[in-house]
């Protein structure tokens, strides 16, 4: 086995995806999450797909204790271990604004919770002197928006979290990926109006494979987001302050 | 099972089309039997549709569960594509033992069509395959159901009525390599094509037909047999799309006709033999995606009959009658097939199967019309999978065991939650 890879939040659809490209090409695999039985379902997938060795881990980003069992999952991984991050939580803006203690459970899933085990595996991976971290930040972080700024707060965090990471690592031979999917359809966006632009599980999957295998460090799985967010960025906030998205 | 999306949707055919509130369910405990199951809407006409009511897309329902590469034995959530499982098992020397003309329909659509391929004069239907599945009843709960209880007679071939199949274990065969050793004939006339493919003693055997010939030509073609494989194929590129509908004019009869003769000609008259990958000779049309969209806004329908081995030369009238509408297409495939069927609503009988794909155009539904009942007087049936414009008085003559099927129907599904457009319009489900 040449190499391994660690999925955080194992039963999201663009991990599912991703998880399913990598057993096709017979890697490793140690999937972590909370749903210990859908992530059976898939990790059998897997399996039957070619991939190695697939671990289920109990992993929960509001409980540093699960890290554990998944920094020893790293330090016994074989070939090169890498480590791709999907989890975080977005509720309703309306519901955060009804209850502010929502606040800090949405930071944790999205930014401390993950920074905090990335943290415990960097050196590992520093000392191995290869690997990639992809992490799946959102374009919901490149501005605050009135629809969903604490998810967007979190993420914008998260992806200062990774620049920073990158710098940090890629001294080492680790390589740092970021990933801002856009719209993607999923189970939490089944049923509501299509969004523009909007992409598959799979699409984020086949990106971020092709964005490692170039070694890339920012990708927009839908490239015109990145053109979409460069002018959103450069709307003046005065003039910001009165959309409505 | 999370609430649902009203979308339009249509069969394969695009002919009809159907507006239906459908749930899409992540997780096999998350299915609720609400509505008819709906996987890859492969099937040409009305299977699939649910016009106004629910239904429950399956496509999120695509894990395999188990693959056991001793026995040859695979288990997959319901929802899985025949392509991909084919991909997965043949890279471990094994494949579906029955795989029909495309890729994408589903595991689940294969048992509620208990399709057929080309090789069904030895293989059988898929049914006959199936080692057995989990069924979720519209009356509440969910069995495992075995070959040889009366559910699984029902459910196969049994256009989704019996309840939500979510998952099956199906039996592979060996497959040697990832290609198929191919040999194509050209064919001069009907009595050649027929003699061709009833003498043909190859596992895998079919006949495109040159469905614009007319008069001494008639029947004309070009006869594939093939088997399984070890070896290196050509690969080709990508995968190409159609973007757009096409515009009326591309397949108006003398572009048909010009391509025919020249797909044709392609074969030399000696014949030739190669080595080709599998998909190319499974599933020929799915190397271009969205194909359906050949036939412009309007769409198409795809008429597919079989009739017993002493009246094949009624399917030579049938074609005549076709080409001399001027509604023949480049589709039109000629078959052998067994006696082998495993459901009480199966569509294969030992005979000749004609299939022939016909632009949605006026005069389209009254031919097919026609088609169908010179198929029942002939002894035969049509394939409900391709069905949209057969009369439902002729029903029951081609399917004797109707009446039976609609007893089991009638108990698993009391309220006829699993009601389909199809189902409605031949009245498949009420007693006479």
């Amino acid at each position: 086995m040449t190499e391994t890879w660690m999925i955080l939040g194992a039963t999201s659809g663009m991990a599912q995806a991703l998880t399913r490209d990598l057993a096709t090409r017979g890697a490793g695999l140690i999937l972590a999450g909370r749903k210990t039985a859908d992530m059976q379902a898939i990790a059998a997938d897997a399996t039957a797909r070619g991939a190695q060795a697939v671990q289920v881990l109990t992993y929960d980003a509001r409980d540093n204790a699960t890290c554990d069992a998944l920094v020893a999952a790293a330090e016994a991984a074989a070939g090169t271990f890498n480590l791709a991050v999907f989890v975080g939580s977005m509720p309703q803006q309306s519901a955060i604004d009804a209850d502010p203690d929502l606040i800090a459970g949405t930071i944790t899933d999205s930014l401390s919770g993950p920074a905090h085990l990335i943290h415990r595996l960097a050196p590992l991976m520093e000392a191995r002197g290869t690997g990639v971290i992809v992490g799946v930040g959102s374009v919901a972080g490149d501005r605050g928006r009135l629809s969903n700024y604490v998810y967007g707060a979190a993420k914008a965090g998260f992806a200062a979290y990774l620049s920073g990471l990158r710098n940090r690592m890629a001294r080492k031979g680790v390589h740092v990926m970021t990933v801002k999917p856009g719209p993607v359809d999923t189970p939490m966006t089944y049923g509501l109006p299509p969004m523009p632009f909007q992409t598959s599980p799979e699409k984020v999957s086949a990106a971020i494979l092709h964005g490692v295998a170039r070694r890339r460090d920012v990708i927009y799985v839908a490239p015109i987001w990145r053109l979409i967010m460069m002018v959103i960025r450069a709307l003046p906030e005065a003039l910001f302050k009165r959309t409505r998205f | 099972m999370t609430g649902g999306a009203e979308i339009r949707y249509s069969g394969w055919g695009r002919a009809l089309s159907a507006k239906a509130t459908l749930a899409r369910p992540e997780r096999l405990s998350d299915i609720v039997a609400l509505g008819p199951a709906v996987g890859g809407r492969r099937s040409y006409g009305d299977a699939a549709l649910n016009d106004g009511g629910m239904a429950v897309d399956m496509r999120r329902l695509d894990r395999i569960i188990a693959f056991d590469i001793e026995k040859g034995e695979i288990e997959s959530e319901a929802g899985i594509t025949l392509g991909d499982l084919a991909r997965v098992t043949i890279a471990r020397g094994w494949l579906p033992a029955v795989l029909p003309g495309t890729g994408h329909a589903t595991l689940g659509g294969a048992i509620a069509m208990d399709v057929h391929g080309k090789n069904h004069h030895g293989a059988g239907s898929f049914g006959q395959h199936v080692l057995g599945f989990d069924l979720i009843s519209p009356t509440g709960g969910q069995r495992r159901v075995k070959p040889g209880q009366p559910l699984f007679a029902a459910t196969m071939g049994g256009l989704g009525q019996t309840g939500i199949v979510t998952s099956a274990r199906i039996k592979l065969t060996h497959a040697p390599g990832a290609v198929v050793a191919l040999r194509e004939r050209r064919v001069a006339d009907w009595a050649a094509h027929v003699a061709a493919l009833t003498e043909a003693g190859d596992s895998y055997a079919v006949g495109w037909i040159d469905a614009t010939a007319q008069g001494r030509d008639l029947g004309r073609g070009i006869v594939e047999t093939a088997e399984l494989s070890a070896g290196e194929a050509r690969r080709r590129g990508g995968r190409p799309n159609l973007p757009f509908d096409a515009p009326r004019l591309a397949l108006s009869a003398p572009i048909v006709r010009a391509f025919n003769a020249a797909y044709f000609h392609r074969v030399p008259l000696a014949g030739r033999d190669r080595i080709v990958p599998y998909e190319a000779f499974f599933f020929p049309l799915d190397a271009i995606g969205a194909w359906n969209r050949l036939y412009g806004h309007a769409g198409f329908h795809q008429f597919q009959c079989v009739v017993p081995p002493a009246a094949a030369d009624g399917l030579r009238d049938m074609l005549a009658e076709i080409a001399a509408g001027g509604f023949a297409s480049p589709l039109a495939v000629l078959k052998r097939m067994g006696p082998g069927r495993a459901g009480m609503m199966s569509f294969p009988m030992e005979g000749l199967t004609l299939a022939v794909d016909m632009p949605n155009r006026t005069g389209v539904v009254a031919l097919i019309a026609r088609l169908s009942q010179q198929a029942a007087d002939l002894g035969g049936r049509v394939y409900l999978a391709k069905d949209s414009a057969a009369e439902p008085a002729a029903l029951d003559t081609m399917y004797p065991e109707a009446a039976k099927w609609r007893q089991a129907v009638a108990k698993a599904d009391p309220a006829g939650r699993m009601v389909t457009d199809l189902v409605r319009r031949l009245k498949l489900r009420e007693t006479a």
